[in-house]
């Protein structure tokens, strides 16, 4: 085996550490999405024209065609709640079968077809669409966010995802950005990312907690910073837990309130959308009013709800109740007491609810950290690791798993192979043996989840080990292998130690995308790829024009003698044309004008180089030349 | 190489935590994957194997139960697989009334007693382990290791009793 050079940590040799591979941090959440980009360890959200950093995760489907994300397709929630969709990432990687447990948020019609075990599709604009390519608008649009304000093509970024994804999620999260066009450098937790943005401004050391309360996640996870070691201990969560669930509260209420006045509503998708959206309303005034109130109206008819922060605490507080005791549960998992926690970061729109401020205060009994915008905080840490991975930081990010990965042994018992909690990545193999005589083949079933029963877990994937040479039962030495790499995505592979039979899985989760699907979707991708390629052709010749105006006028300002005032005048029309030109979207116009400038100024360019040469001789020593020639 | 070795420590019982976070941490500086993005795939390959194994040396070596029955592992004390059964009448019983104790227990208060009984049980043991390696008593060694890693599997669900006594989700 030829041995590999081991470069000093921080001196990485970078592939293409060029200007123009900018990578970026994409927080892809379930109420809003954010991307930033951090340059020298300083992290900054990138804003719209408007100045906002968040991009509503919505995506809209208008009926006069195209799509629409973020502000634009929010507006139009109202008018045609059918065809705009928000809220996906409840979504990723779900079967139709787990449906039932978010059905209740998500008024959204179930596409037809589609087997037990295939993702699940939705009926968005008349099309079935997949949470993946629904995803993957929105990367888009974050992409193109990206690519306005830092006038380069963005190719790579780093992904947070809920420490608590599991497989499937996590590999329809890589599925959707590669629909986007993006190559992802690594899927980073949320709170991992959060404690990174925090971590790495303030230089602190210790045991630090993370409480994200999402729109539609919660996740609490235990790091230790360290001399730039960042080491998640252990995490744990609920991925159907979040201010949503807030705003469904109110929301029903608004609706019960107005059955008990006698309005007898046709509770539809459109009744549905305005009641969450007023929900939220009310929540988010309440977390600086003691009252808040709101008008609904429904099919034309009007109703007014008002809302005291005391009642609203009452309706959440079995939510808030449920986290605080996640939380405990995964310091006991860590072997910790929450009074030896420095400091809970916390991330998360909904962890402005003035109780759940309170709740976390209580439980470490020290105020939170907030100081950071909990709504960019990681997209912000997420930047930082794409800087890392491609600037070869001298952080370094150790995540562990946040769900134990095992496979079904007889009887539908699950045998743990990864336990939650372990540092990936992983390589963890165990032993089993044939049931019967003569046994041929040996079904893997790979699960994930903390339940005993296989019926309890999720199923991730299914195949057989087969040709296993006729042996007596229990002869067989069947060593499974499960590797989880440090995106948290796991291999699964078997072999039969006796005779060499071996096989191996990438495991493709049981909700995951079929070849087809994907192809569907990058062939859909296609469809807009012409779109897609025209920006950024238009972006790259924008970007060139200005450079080149930028320097034509540093060089006039220095020797702009050397021109007659006819040349001058000349010049100065073309740089005019070139930024009207510049002004307007139409890349041939920018070229053409770019290069009508670029013949105008030739002879300036070569008058200022021929003085160039004549000041650098004259006067000089031969050894003065010299050096000034090898500068 | 035995995780005493990839550590780079001495193979012993005791072990300072600090001294196992420093080697880790000194070694995944050099393999961690997040230091080889965009190089060569086997590259990538090697040190991802690479830092998967400091990751079970690490996690090995960091628990104390765990520790102990891998050092006996080395020295040739051979334990059944884990989830076996158990064959020592004596730890069956033991671990039969432990079980129905912590069934029956339905406040958090009463699990937290029985958690924290085994708890000083696992110090006991593992404080008469050192002994046991140093005389090399085999059965004497498998006999504890086996009543450690029954009493590791009590934490285990006495926590998960303890989630379960507190509150379901709403």
């Amino acid at each position: 085996m030829t041995l590999l050079e081991i470069h000093e940590p921080g001196e990485t040799p970078l592939p293409h550490a060029g200007e123009g591979s900018l990578a970026v941090g994409i927080d892809l959440g379930t109420t809003n999405s954010v991307v930033a980009i951090a340059r020298e360890g300083k992290p900054a959200a990138l804003h719209d024209e408007a100045g906002r950093a968040l991009v509503p995760s919505v995506v809209a489907y208008p009926a006069a065609g195209g799509v629409l994300v973020g502000e634009e397709a929010r507006i139009l929630e109202s008018q045609e709640p059918r065809n705009v969709v928000a809220s996906i990432k409840r979504l990723m990687g779900r079967g139709a079968a787990d449906l039932h447990a978010v059905a209740g948020v998500l008024p959204y019609e179930i596409a037809p077809g589609g087997g037990p075990t295939d993702m699940v599709k939705l009926l968005i604009g008349g099309k079935a669409r997949s949470p993946v390519e629904i995803s993957a608008e929105i990367l888009k649009a974050l992409r193109a966010r990206a690519e306005a304000a830092l006038e380069k093509p963005i190719e790579r970024a780093v992904i947070t995802v809920p420490a608590y994804f599991d497989d499937a999620a996590r590999t329809a999260t890589r599925d959707a950005a590669r629909v986007a066009g993006l190559e992802v450098l690594r899927l980073v937790n949320e709170p991992t990312a959060a404690a990174l943005a925090y971590g790495l401004d303030k230089g602190s050391e210790g045991l630090y907690a993370v409480y994200d309360l999402g729109g539609g996640t919660f996740d609490f996870s235990l790091l230790r910073l360290e001399k730039g070691v960042f080491q998640v201990l252990a995490t744990g969560g609920d991925t159907a837990l979040g201010g949503d669930d807030f705003d469904r509260a109110i929301a029903e209420r608004m609706l019960a309130e107005r059955r008990t006045d006698g309005l007898a509503d046709q509770v539809d998708e459109a009744a549905v959308k305005a009641a969450l959206a007023l929900g939220r309303q009310i929540k988010e005034q309440l977390s600086d009013r003691d009252q808040a109130s709101g008008r609904l109206e429904i099919a034309g008819v009007p109703s007014f709800h008002t809302l005291e922060r005391a009642a609203f605490e009452a309706m959440i507080e079995a939510y808030v109740a449920r986290t605080i005791d996640i939380a405990r549960s995964v310091l006991a998992d860590a072997g910790m007491s929450a009074g030896e926690i420095e400091g809970v970061v916390l991330v998360g729109g909904s962890t402005r609810v003035p109780q759940v401020r309170a709740a976390v205060a209580a439980m470490g009994g020290k105020p939170p950290l907030s100081d950071i915008d909990p709504d960019e905080v990681v997209a912000l840490g997420a930047a930082l690791q794409a800087e890392a991975l491609t600037g070869g930081g001298d952080t370094l990010l150790l995540d562990v798993t946040p769900l134990s990965l095992g496979l079904e042994t007889m009887g539908g018992i699950v045998e743990k192979i990864v336990p939650r909690n372990t540092p990936i990545p992983v390589q963890l193999a165990q032993e089993f043996t044939t049931y019967q005589d003569g046994q041929a083949a040996m079904a893997i079933h790979v699960v994930q989840g903390e339940r005993e029963m296989v019926a309890d877990c999720r199923s991730l994937a299914r195949f057989e080990l087969l040709g296993i040479p006729p042996m007596t039962a229990g002869a067989a030495r069947i060593r499974v292998m499960f590797a989880v790499d440090a995106d948290g995505l796991l291999t699964v592979s078997a072999e039969e130690r006796t005779t060499g039979v071996a096989q191996r899985v990438e495991v493709k989760p049981s909700y995951g995308l079929s070849h087809d699907d994907m192809a569907d979707m990058l062939y859909d991708s296609l469809d807009n790829a012409e779109a897609d390629m025209t920006l950024r052709l238009l972006t790259e010749a924008r970007v060139e024009a200005r450079r080149n105006l930028l320097a034509l006028e540093a060089a006039l300002a220095r020797d702009g003698e050397l021109l007659s005032a006819e040349e001058r005048g000349a010049l100065d029309a073309g740089r005019a044309r070139l930024e009207a030109a510049l002004s307007g979207d139409d890349r041939e116009a920018i070229n053409a004008a770019a290069e009508a400038l670029e013949m105008l100024s030739k002879p300036f360019a070569e008058r200022r180089m021929d003085r160039g040469i004549r000041d650098a001789l004259s006067g000089l020593s031969v050894s003065e030349l010299e050096t000034r020639v090898g500068e | 190489m035995d995780h005493f070795a990839r550590l780079g420590l001495p193979a012993a019982l005791d072990l300072e935590l600090a001294q196992l976070d420093r080697a880790y941490f000194a070694r995944q500086r050099l393999w961690h994957p997040d230091r080889f993005v965009g190089r060569p795939a086997e590259e990538r390959a090697r040190a991802s194997i690479e830092a998967a194994a400091l990751n079970d040396a690490y996690r090995t070596l960091k628990d104390p139960v765990d520790r102990a029955v891998y050092l006996a592992t080395l020295k040739g004390v051979e334990l059944p697989g884990d989830g076996k059964t158990i064959d020592d009448p004596d730890l069956l019983m033991e671990a039969m009334e432990a079980r129905e104790a912590l069934h029956e227990a339905t406040t958090v208060d009463e699990v937290e007693v029985l958690a924290g009984r085994a708890r000083k049980d696992v110090e006991a043991a593992l404080g008469g382990l050192a002994s046991l390696l140093l005389q090399d008593d085999k059965p004497a060694i498998r006999k504890t290791l086996l009543r450690l890693r029954y009493l590791d599997k009590f934490a285990e669900e006495a926590r998960a009793r303890r989630m379960n006594i507190q509150r379901p989700r709403p």
